[in-house]
């Protein structure tokens, strides 16, 4: 038991998690590239028109995707963040500030697409419904926490601030995916659900998954591109930075 | 208790206690995040008195009445009717039996005034196939 946690904790420092990372980057790309390849042809050619929305529903393929990778990344985010605070692992705040830059641009891709299908669908490019509204917070958050680690110089101070506004916004995450079943919304209820079966063809719905699995090989191979950066930056004095870039 | 320890069950209170925070605050927010009240609330007098306000239900089949630039239709939430008058431009997904949603005022007639009409589409996503055949297995008794 013992040994294992010590073995864990060799990652959480920045030097060997560097060289680590350097290593998966390709492999995330590669997939990212391949599952969004054969995400891309599904939803532009296999998927069949909606009897409903015509062809326009098919910007669901990216605006469900990024929807969800905004809200899966918060927690991610929120999770490293936290773990920081609490244990003091070096890597950790490294990593939520590697993925807060990420979060954000899904979270406003989720945002514009969603204009994009509303004006045609609904009629209406913005409402103030939960659902939106509570998208629109969460952009804010992902926007507020890097403001305010970039505020502050010294890293630590600056993980430990960041960290206790990424908690603190984990409360906004339950309220956008429930705030459809909560509240009147404008916004149609999940077609994704964990209790029955998805109220969509199959093939839209393999689009939608390859899609979203693109997105997420995307976001980890992003993120570490990003936390290798970080780790140069903040450990720039040390010796085995100085060896690591001869 | 460790310092460590310490830590990570005052990060955990401090969760904690603000997930109650937001429950309650939700909870006291309630009937203000709904964007629209339903025909029933508004036929039992809870729709805001004197202002602006948006009504959701269905579009009641067959009731979509044109006249010049003006739509007269009737919002149902299948127990309440409302009939309403709209002059503009519909949204594509506006249709028979399907969710809308108006914005706008009642009438001292009864008749909801609408300046803003939207469509609300369903979460299922069916190629035109498949919607045919469900039509056609439903109109079987």
């Amino acid at each position: 038991m013992r040994q294992s946690i010590i073995q864990w904790f060799r990652f959480a420092s920045p030097q060997s998690f560097y060289p680590l990372a350097g290593r998966m980057i390709p492999w995330f790309w590669a997939s990212a590239i391949a599952f969004g390849i054969a995400g891309l042809w599904i939803s532009f050619f296999v998927a069949p028109t909606d009897a409903q929305q015509g062809e326009g529903y098919r910007i669901i393929f990216v605006h469900v995707p990024a929807s969800w990778m905004s809200m899966f990344l918060y927690l991610i985010m929120a999770f490293w963040a936290g773990l920081g605070l609490a244990l003091n692992t070096r890597v950790s705040g490294m990593m939520a500030q590697a993925i807060a830059p990420t979060g954000a641009l899904m979270a406003l891709l989720s945002l514009w697409t969603g204009a994009l299908w509303g004006k045609p669908m609904w009629g209406a490019w913005w409402v103030w419904d939960a659902r939106l509204t509570s998208e629109l917070i969460l952009f804010f958050l992902y926007l507020g926490f890097m403001a305010l680690q970039a505020a502050i110089d010294d890293p630590r101070r600056a993980d430990k601030a960041g960290a206790i506004l990424a908690l603190v916004g984990v409360v906004n995450i339950p309220i956008i995916y429930f705030s459809v079943k909560w509240w009147n919304t404008l916004h149609q209820g999940s077609t994704i659900n964990l209790t029955k079966a998805p109220s969509m063809a199959q093939t839209m719905l393999w689009g939608m998954l390859l899609m979203a699995l693109c997105f997420w090989m995307y976001s980890i191979a992003v993120a570490l591109t990003r936390v290798r950066a970080i780790i140069l930056e903040r450990e720039r004095h040390t010796e085995w930075v100085k060896h690591a870039l001869e | 208790m460790k310092p460590r320890q310490k830590r990570i069950a005052l990060i955990a209170g401090g969760l904690a206690s603000l997930a109650i925070a937001a429950m309650l605050t939700l909870n006291a927010l309630d009937s203000n995040i709904a964007l629209y009240v339903t025909p029933s609330e508004v036929a039992a007098g809870k729709s805001p008195q004197g202002k602006a306000f948006r009504i959701g239900g269905l579009v009641k089949e067959g009731s979509v009445k044109r006249q010049d630039m003006t739509v007269r239709f009737i919002m149902t939430d299948t127990v309440k009717e409302i009939p309403v008058a709209y002059t503009g431009i519909l949204p594509d997904l506006f249709r028979d039996g399907k969710g809308a949603v108006v914005q706008g005022r009642l009438g001292g007639d009864g008749v909801f005034v609408a300046t803003e009409v939207l469509a609300k589409h369903d979460e299922n996503y069916m190629p035109p196939e498949a919607k045919h055949a469900i039509d056609q297995a439903q109109k079987k008794p």
